[in-house]
């Protein structure tokens, strides 16, 4: 959690202007993550529990090499075995590193209702404050990814931070640190992408696989986040990778329109019973009046 | 039937030197436990649903305190909702009175009410909110629960979890709308009502005025409600 409050572009249920609403930063940092080299060691998954402080939890067998069947609020990054059948028939194994895409435009913030709750970095890193997150779970509704979790013990939503008390100091996130063949970088978004487009290139021209690119949706603004694919056209083979992710209509009909409908709906409401009451008054009971023994 | 068999039944009524007892001890208790629970809906629902509006958590211990009793609060609210289906439906069903009433509501709101048909122990527009709270609270339970728990709906359902957000937000919405004008008529159209919701007797003549038929009913004029 950076101190920096300067440098928050994006505050989740915040009213009024945000500190560092103007600020401008050259540089958005990136995660790469290059599936054709993803030997699925984990050691991503153990790296990120070491230094965020968490113990090994238990593992869930769903016949597949995965640790559990998705992220947990204690479980951030999580290697995603699927087994693909090819279009002549052979059987490869998919493994994908899931994790919070850090989404320039994302949905958990703007769903959540909590003053400072979530709020984004100009890095683009998309962070969790758990001291003003309220628990509700509204940014579960907004995510894309199926990634916020909920810590029932102490009813709050957590989920990777990018290590952004890392980067805040200049080192790269610990599952970056971590990788044994490379297959994860870290640097600016410029960087990645064309270190990404790079190989989808290479993977394309020297390797014959014709499908192969670069998964950065702009359904979301890009991401924090980008995976080169062997097919770029299938991201939801890479365990259900969402093919063209966007803030759920509903969530950005609720967080928008609604809201001032709906306002609009009560203040008229107030204001029409006192208009009422101003050119009608209260009703006065007379005594006498119709009481003349039920005669309409 | 005499009147104190009338008191027995659900239908209050009972003269107290020209004041009649409209609200039973229990109704009342019911109505303040639902008058209560829903107001702390109200003001941290309205925290929920807006960041200018957020502040109003604080009101009730903050935003996780508030957020940790909100369904419970609701919960409560929803089963004195039932208790008042089970003490007034049969004060709710809808006459052939109610239908000429509801064309010439336009007397009511001029507070032409001698023009009006006669009326029992509620009018139509008590009815219709009762009926909108009912069935808005009904619509606010089932979404509400997936709200509380909304990880326990599966992402490959996350269409409910959509459903339910848009279900609460417009079943709230409409409620609030009957609240307003429920609070509007109780405590300042009719101060009467409000009085009768807190000692139980409202004035003779303002029962003859509003509620004839309810009137000569319980003061044996009228041959008592089925």
């Amino acid at each position: 959690m950076s101190q920096a409050t300067l440098q928050i572009v994006k505050i989740s249920g915040h009213a009024g202007p945000v500190p560092g609403a103007g600020v401008e930063r050259a540089e958005q940092v990136c995660k790469l993550v290059d599936t054709t080299t993803c030997i699925g060691c984990k050691a991503c998954e153990v790296a990120c529990l070491e230094w965020n402080g968490y113990t090994f939890t238990d593992t869930v067998f769903d016949n597949s090499y995965q640790t559990m069947p998705e992220t947990a609020w204690n479980y951030w990054n999580l290697i995603k075995f699927n087994e693909h059948e090819r279009e002549d028939g052979s059987v490869t194994l998919l493994m994908r590193k899931d994790q919070c895409m850090h989404c320039a435009d994302p949905g958990c913030l703007a769903a959540c209702p909590a003053d400072g709750a979530i709020v984004q970095y100009s890095n683009g890193i998309v962070d969790f404050q758990q001291a003003h997150c309220i628990g509700c779970g509204y940014c579960v509704s907004g995510c894309p990814f199926n990634i916020p979790k909920f810590n029932s013990a102490t009813k709050k939503m957590f989920k990777c931070t990018l290590c952004s008390d890392r980067v805040n100091e200049g080192l790269e996130p610990a599952c970056i640190k971590s990788c044994p063949t490379g297959c994860l970088h870290f640097g600016t978004k410029d960087d990645m992408k064309d270190l990404a487009e790079t190989r989808a290139k290479q993977l394309r021209e020297n390797y014959g696989i014709e499908k192969a690119g670069v998964y950065d949706p702009p359904g979301v603004g890009g991401t924090g986040v980008i995976y080169v694919l062997h097919d770029v056209t299938n991201p939801e083979a890479y365990g259900g990778l969402p093919k063209d992710p966007h803030i759920p209509w509903v969530v950005r009909f609720w967080k928008g329109p609604a809201k001032w409908i709906g306002n609009l709906a009560m203040l008229f409401g107030v204001v029409g019973v006192t208009m009422h009451y101003l050119r009608f008054g209260p009703k006065q009971a007379e005594d006498g009046k119709n009481g003349n023994g039920g005669q309409p | 039937m005499s009147t104190s068999q009338i008191i027995s039944s659900a239908h209050a009524g009972q003269k107290d030197g020209g004041r009649i007892l409209r609200y039973t001890l229990s109704e009342r208790v019911h109505h303040w436990l639902g008058a209560v629970t829903y107001i702390y809906c109200l003001i941290t629902g309205l925290a929920f649903w807006s960041p200018y509006m957020f502040w109003l958590a604080d009101l009730v211990g903050g935003g996780p305190t508030a957020r940790f009793w909100h369904p419970w609060f609701g919960l409560a609210f929803t089963l004195s909702v039932v208790w008042m289906y089970k003490m007034w439906r049969r004060d709710l069903a809808t006459t052939d009175d109610d239908r000429r009433w509801w064309k010439a509501i336009n007397y009511y709101i001029q507070n032409d009410d001698e023009k009006l048909p006669p009326v029992g122990r509620f009018n139509f527009g008590q009815k219709i909110f009762f009926w909108l709270m009912f069935f808005g609270v009904i619509l606010l339970l089932i979404s509400g629960v997936g709200l509380w728990f909304v990880e326990a709906i599966p992402w490959s359902l996350r269409w409910l979890r959509y459903l339910a957000v848009t279900v609460h937000v417009v079943a709230a919405l409409a409620t609030i709308g009957a609240f307003i004008i429920h609070i509007y008529m109780s405590v300042f159209m009719e101060p009467e009502s409000f009085q009768a919701m807190i000692h139980g007797l409202v004035p003779s003549a303002w029962a003859r005025t509003y509620h004839r038929l309810w009137y000569e009913q319980v003061t044996g004029k009228l041959p008592p409600p089925k």
